[in-house]
């Protein structure tokens, strides 16, 4: 029974970068804008944010610097696709590739560096319930910022002004022009709140989830998470259920291993990407479904008739 | 205050100019950058741009690198010109190498020497198949299931990266190789017959500089090459035409696949001579900057393939000259992609200072240019600013 606990609480934390990153990209999404670069901003949010753990010493810091690195770099990313119009797939690959070199290359002299011993959390009183405790209830923080933001994006995108502001944007961006609202400011202001979500995300990886540093640490989960938007048809709640989903396929793995299953780790390493394909097949199947859901302007640039 | 105008057509002598002044700015960067190292900015880019090509062995070195570049990016120039996002020639590049290796391993492990005019072809030809197959993977996952391309075949390279440790960890082991991860070294009937003694540089280079020659006669002189390209640039114009974005969209694939691959091939039965969890180095993503520096052209692609390989190996010497650490390379290559998509805004747009009032009042006599600006984004000689229709 333990064990199945302690796999629930492994879900969990690898479910919850993914779904930070998700609910960031999502924003991106609903405002028209696809932002290819998550896996980048994420990696030079994941070495920031270890950099100052490490510095510092403080948690709360090194998410702060994981939000501020992935948002700067979601600015660039947005002058350039919302201003400069530059095509946005080319350009966030871009930022991908830059962002694996760059933080490859500052981390340089934090690979094999240990952080100050972990704390541990728990909630209290709900913590002791046997099974229920362990599986739930004794998690880092963030985890449960994760499932607080998803409700907080819930809320933002369909009960508040801003909100269907926001998605007007990405279904129309001609029409909330004509209304006088600021597209291209709106729009950069969901990239740069989407790269400080994807920012708290690789620093989730690198200094709750890891906790190390290794080149190329976030290995894939920014395109994931990216995957993930479409499977949610880009809404919030069930970008935080996929996350968990992928969090246990993930998990599987090790409890695959742990439980003696005779096949190579090196194949069972493989069980997250290919059920990322799989599922965004099945998801993707009914072309139909996708358009009535996906932003219409989505992957568009807007170029305001002056 | 400076603004943007749209011209009128897009210039063709910024579409040249651009990579240029990219890499014009990225060596300003990186001298900043290596001044802010405490290294010599002169010495330091003097190692990534001359160093490279002061002799025979370095420039033969250069080639050498260049050549799966150019390989790869060839098949990406299809790809995104018929607006199919192929990300993951990575995982091509691997798979091939793993047919092509798998099959000079195979002739190593039964101890058949075949002539090598008869074994390089089928180790070659093994690793284009392999390539073909993997990507056909993301072809018939969007074709049949309207996946992303981008997320399949990107998710598709950690596939392949897996699958290359299981087999050198495990079943492709070398019995002799004191528990390296690596295979036996093929024999040398399999191995690429080189062009210059006393450097590495095989004949790979040349086949290369081939498949560029059949690109160009492929993209500019044959009508599914311009089919592909109509359906990149103008969708809806493809479909009123009656070309079919399911064969665009399954020959822009396999024939990245098929080059991918046989990059891997050359790789593996060239250089390397065995397959080791290292046989790429980000070179399926190193291709994707040749191919947008190259302007998604095949004459292009050999001179941004040469720059980008001088710079890996500007990396490496940078390394152990100066003690530069390695990743610089990988900075440099994203700065210069970022800092081209922005050069290529001059394409379509010159900078103006924002004229007086007054002027603009004038301004509004003349028809307005947007609906002209809409025009000529679809006209663009180098790549599409705008994604045409894509979900």
């Amino acid at each position: 029974m333990n064990e199945i606990a302690l796999l629930i609480a492994a879900t969990l934390a690898s479910g919850t970068p993914l779904a930070i990153a998700g609910l960031g990209l999502l924003l991106n999404e609903k405002a028209g804008v696809l932002n290819l670069g998550a896996e980048g901003m994420m990696l030079v949010a994941a070495i920031a944010g270890f950099a100052a753990a490490f510095t510092t010493g403080s948690d709360t810091l090194a998410f702060v610097a994981g939000a501020a690195a992935g948002g700067l770099l979601a600015a660039a990313f947005g002058v350039l696709v919302i201003w400069l119009n530059t095509n946005q797939y080319a350009t966030g690959l871009a930022v991908s590739l830059f962002g694996y070199g760059f933080s490859a290359f500052v981390g340089v002299g934090f690979v094999g560096q240990k952080l100050a011993e972990r704390a541990s959390f728990e909630v209290p009183l709900l913590a002791d319930i046997p099974l229920i405790g362990p599986a739930l209830f004794k998690q880092h923080p963030m985890v449960y910022v994760a499932i607080a933001c998803t409700f907080a994006c819930m809320w933002f995108l369909y009960r508040s002004r801003a909100g269907l502001v926001l998605r007007a944007i990405g279904e129309s961006p001609e029409s909330a022009h004509a209304l006088g609202y600021k597209v291209r400011w709106i729009r950069l202001g969901a990239v740069v709140a989407g790269g400080a979500l994807c920012g708290v995300a690789g620093a989730f990886l690198s200094v709750v989830y890891a906790p190390l540093w290794v080149e190329g640490l976030v290995a894939g989960r920014g395109w994931i998470a990216l995957a993930l938007t479409t499977f949610a048809t880009w809404r919030p709640l069930r970008v935080l259920l996929g996350a968990y989903l992928f969090g246990g396929v993930t998990m599987l793995q090790f409890a695959l291993q742990g439980a003696g299953v005779d096949v190579s780790s090196q194949l069972l390493a493989m069980l997250p990407y290919l059920a990322t394909i799989i599922v965004l097949a099945l998801i993707s199947r009914n072309p139909a479904w996708i358009r009535i859901n996906m932003p219409a302007s989505l992957g568009k640039s807007f170029h305001p008739g002056t | 205050m400076l603004r943007l105008e749209a011209r009128p057509q897009p210039s063709q002598v910024m579409s040249l100019a651009s990579p240029v002044i990219a890499l014009l700015l990225t060596a300003i960067i990186a001298a900043l950058l290596f001044a802010a190292l405490g290294k010599d900015p002169v010495k330091g880019l003097g190692i990534f741009f001359v160093e490279p090509l002061s002799g025979l062995r370095q420039l033969s070195e250069v080639l050498l690198k260049a050549t799966p570049l150019i390989v790869i990016a060839l098949g990406l120039a299809v790809c995104y010109r018929s607006n199919v996002w192929n990300i993951g020639a990575e995982g091509q590049y691997l798979l091939g190498a793993l047919a092509g290796g798998g099959v000079a391993l195979w002739l190593t492990t039964q101890g058949i020497v075949l002539p090598k005019l008869i074994a390089v072809p089928l180790v070659l030809l093994s690793g284009v198949l392999g390539g073909m197959a993997w990507a056909g993977i993301t072809a018939l996952l969007r074709d049949k299931f309207n996946a992303s391309e981008i997320l399949v075949s990107l998710m598709l390279v950690y596939v392949a990266q897996q699958l290359v440790n299981y087999l050198v960890f495990g079943p492709w082991k070398d019995p002799q190789g004191f528990n390296f991860p690596q295979t036996k070294t093929f024999d040398a009937s399999t191995w690429l017959p080189n062009l210059l003694t006393g450097t590495r540089l095989h004949i790979g280079f040349v086949i290369a500089l081939v498949m560029v020659a059949l690109l160009w006669v492929f993209m500019f002189r044959m009508f599914r090459g311009f089919q592909l390209q109509v359906g990149g640039l103008a969708p809806a114009a493809a479909r009123y035409a009656g070309f079919s974005a399911r064969t665009s969209l399954w020959t822009a694939m396999m024939i990245s696949g098929a080059l991918a691959g046989l990059a891997g091939a050359m790789e593996a039965a060239g250089p390397l001579r065995q397959i080791t969890p290292h046989i790429s180095t980000g070179l399926g993503f190193t291709a994707i900057i040749v191919c947008f520096v190259g302007r998604l052209h095949p004459v292009g692609i050999v001179f941004a393939g040469i720059l980008l390989s001088m710079m890996l190996i500007g990396g490496e010497l940078g390394q152990s000259r100066l003690g530069l650490p390695n990743a610089l390379t990988g900075v440099f290559q994203g700065l210069l992609l970022v800092l081209l998509l922005a050069c290529d805004t001059l394409i379509h747009y010159r900078v103006r200072l924002r004229r007086s009032p007054a002027r603009q009042h004038l301004d509004v006599a003349v028809p307005a240019h947007a609906g002209i600006q809409r025009a000529t984004q679809t006209v663009d000689p180098g790549m599409r600013r705008d994604d045409g229709g894509k979900p």
